[in-house]
């Protein structure tokens, strides 16, 4: 008699087939809860350090914030108390609109090519590898690199080489994410546009880059989060600045550096006024991220 | 049925495109071999086969869309009203704007449904009424009346067969004299199918077609003639397509001058 039986394992003592976990090997079972947890606990590993830096800065540094003379003053010299950094501010904000201006342009255009130009061309790779290997080299060379290609030349830290060492460093940063956002553009958008007698120019720059602009947008922002926090380009080419400058051919003074000089030096308004700084910055980088999330999810495909 | 067994003087004036030992190459390697067609002035032309048998490859032949893949090539004659369409000085982007296109899966620009088809009037520099143009395209595709009262909303908001109509009426905007449709209704289910045949009958007043198309009930309904293509194996499991026949669609599906033709519109393969 060939009945269920046979087909299914085990059956339960009233004749019907026993579909408990139990009647499989008990050992699979205990295996998966145990994987679930060790899994459950680097999960913890990733997302502790964030809550706890939150928290240690957030803890140190928010009481601060409500206090608005920290974005309108200078800092206190050595042993007064109060001021603020409104000019680190400015400086931050400087530079990294002078990286925007860089890196956003060339970064886009490079990554126009690489997607729609040079698809599999030798350039195309050449581009790429050198933008991968860009990825990687340390923040303090690059400052470096711009001290020798910027402020040596123009015999003075200035808030525009350091423009120029957080733009090196956030190309390819741009060049890839602008480059992904043009490849999730479907190529039956570029058939479809070409079909009608559009030609590549004009499929490109009014279908394709439209179409992506969302993703694309989301990854600049993302490289200016990146180079918001970079301390290490600066200290050769912005450097510092204890007063008020706009001149981009003058040191300015940004929140990374701050933090850097304030936190060890042997003052404790300073120090607070490091920590009040961090938070600003985490602020911004976190809003970044969010502003980021907020227009990636205006997806088109 | 007007066919090309007209007489010659009738032939030459009725004549779109001529195909003369077209053989086309992707990289080294021979798809389609040995084609020599004509094509008709407003009449349905469809092309069925197996799949792999190049059908879609010869459609890309008529637009130039070929050239979009590296590698693929060409070979003999493909004339537009007598003049070489592989010519040196033919520019692909004129071709284009003659002879439109339809594709497979509808592909409409995350777009709103006016500006889907102001995008083609407006990259050919066409001095109109934008806002007839819209109009007339959308009842020419049979679809004013479902979208008229949202113009502005995304053409991706429409369903998989309004999305179709709304690339049709994207080709036809531009005023093309020919519409190349590859497998048109292939991700549509049958009542949006049936639409879009209707519309290619009404279309065929004004346009030459030709469709590619898997379904051979649907070239039986909408196709004047007919050609069939076939794969044959050649070295490496490679397979090379060819036009086995061609002529008036009834003579195709009943009386076949091909054994092969007739096994495959009777199903017995492919």
């Amino acid at each position: 008699m060939t009945s269920i039986q046979d087909q299914a394992g085990a059956t339960t003592p009233s004749g019907m087939p026993d579909l408990t976990s139990s009647s499989v090997s008990g050992n699979r079972n205990r295996v998966g809860t145990i994987l679930t947890i060790v899994s459950g606990v680097f999960v913890a590993f990733i997302i502790i350090p964030l809550l706890l830096v939150l928290w240690d800065v957030g803890g140190r540094g928010l009481p601060l914030l409500f206090n608005t003379d920290l974005y309108t003053e200078l800092p206190p010299p050595p042993g007064l108390e109060d001021g603020g950094f409104g000019h680190a501010i400015i400086g931050s904000l400087m530079t990294l609109g002078i990286a925007a201006a860089i890196s956003f342009p060339v970064g886009v255009l490079a990554a126009v090519y690489l997607a729609e130009f040079g698809r599999g061309t030798r350039i195309a790779y050449l581009v790429k590898f050198s933008a991968n290997v860009l990825t990687g080299v340390p923040a303090i060379l690059i400052g470096l690199f711009a001290y020798t290609i910027v402020v040596r030349p123009l015999g003075s830290f200035s808030a525009f080489s350091g423009g120029v060492a957080l733009g090196v460093l956030m190309l390819p940063i741009v060049i890839r994410s602008t480059e992904e956002a043009l490849l999730l553009v479907p190529n039956e958008m570029r058939q479809a546009a070409t079909g009608i007698g559009a030609t590549r120019f004009q499929t490109i720059t009014r279908i394709i880059i439209p179409a992506a602009m969302s993703a694309i947008v989301t990854g600049l922002i993302l490289s200016l989060a990146r180079a918001a926090g970079e301390a290490a380009p600066l200290l050769f080419t912005a450097f510092n600045n204890s007063f008020w400058n706009t001149d981009p051919m003058r040191p300015i003074a940004t929140l990374p550096v701050l933090i850097y000089f304030f936190s060890i030096i042997p003052y404790k308004p300073q120090q607070d006024l490091a920590w009040a700084a961090a938070v600003v910055l985490l602020i911004i980088v976190l809003t970044a991220s969010l502003l980021a999330r907020f227009f990636s999810r205006a997806k088109k495909f | 049925m007007q066919t090309q067994v007209d007489n010659q003087t009738q032939t030459e004036t009725k004549r779109v495109f001529k195909l003369d030992n077209v053989n086309v190459y992707y990289g080294p390697h021979l798809a389609l071999r040995d084609v020599n067609m004509d094509i008709m002035e407003h009449e349905v032309t469809s092309f069925i086969g197996p799949s792999g048998c190049g059908k879609s490859t010869l459609l890309r032949c008529f637009n130039r869309l070929n050239d979009l893949i590296t590698g693929a090539r060409v070979e003999g004659n493909v004339t537009y009203h007598g003049a070489n369409l592989y010519g040196e000085k033919v520019d692909p982007v004129v071709v284009r704007r003659k002879i439109g296109m339809v594709f497979q899966k509808p592909n409409p620009f995350p777009k709103s449904i006016y500006e889907n088809i102001a995008f083609g009037v407006r990259v050919n520099g066409m001095k109109v009424n934008m806002d007839e143009v819209v109009e007339q395209s959308l009842r020419g595709a049979a679809l004013w009346d479902e979208v008229k009262d949202k113009l502005k909303d995304s053409g991706l908001s429409l369903s998989g067969g309004q999305q179709q109509r709304l690339c049709i009426a994207r080709a036809i905007a531009v005023q093309p004299e020919v519409i190349l449709m590859d497998e048109p209704c292939s991700a549509l289910d049958p009542i949006s199918t049936l639409r879009i045949e209707e519309l290619i009958k009404e279309l065929k007043q004004k346009y030459t077609i030709v469709i590619v198309t898997h379904n051979m009930q649907q070239a039986s309904r909408v196709a004047d003639v007919t050609a069939f293509f076939n794969a044959e194996a050649v070295e490496k499991g490679r397979r090379v397509g060819y036009l086995v026949e061609y002529g008036p669609t009834e003579m195709i599906f009943n009386t076949p001058r091909e054994q092969y033709t007739l096994d495959y519109v009777s199903g017995r393969f492919g």
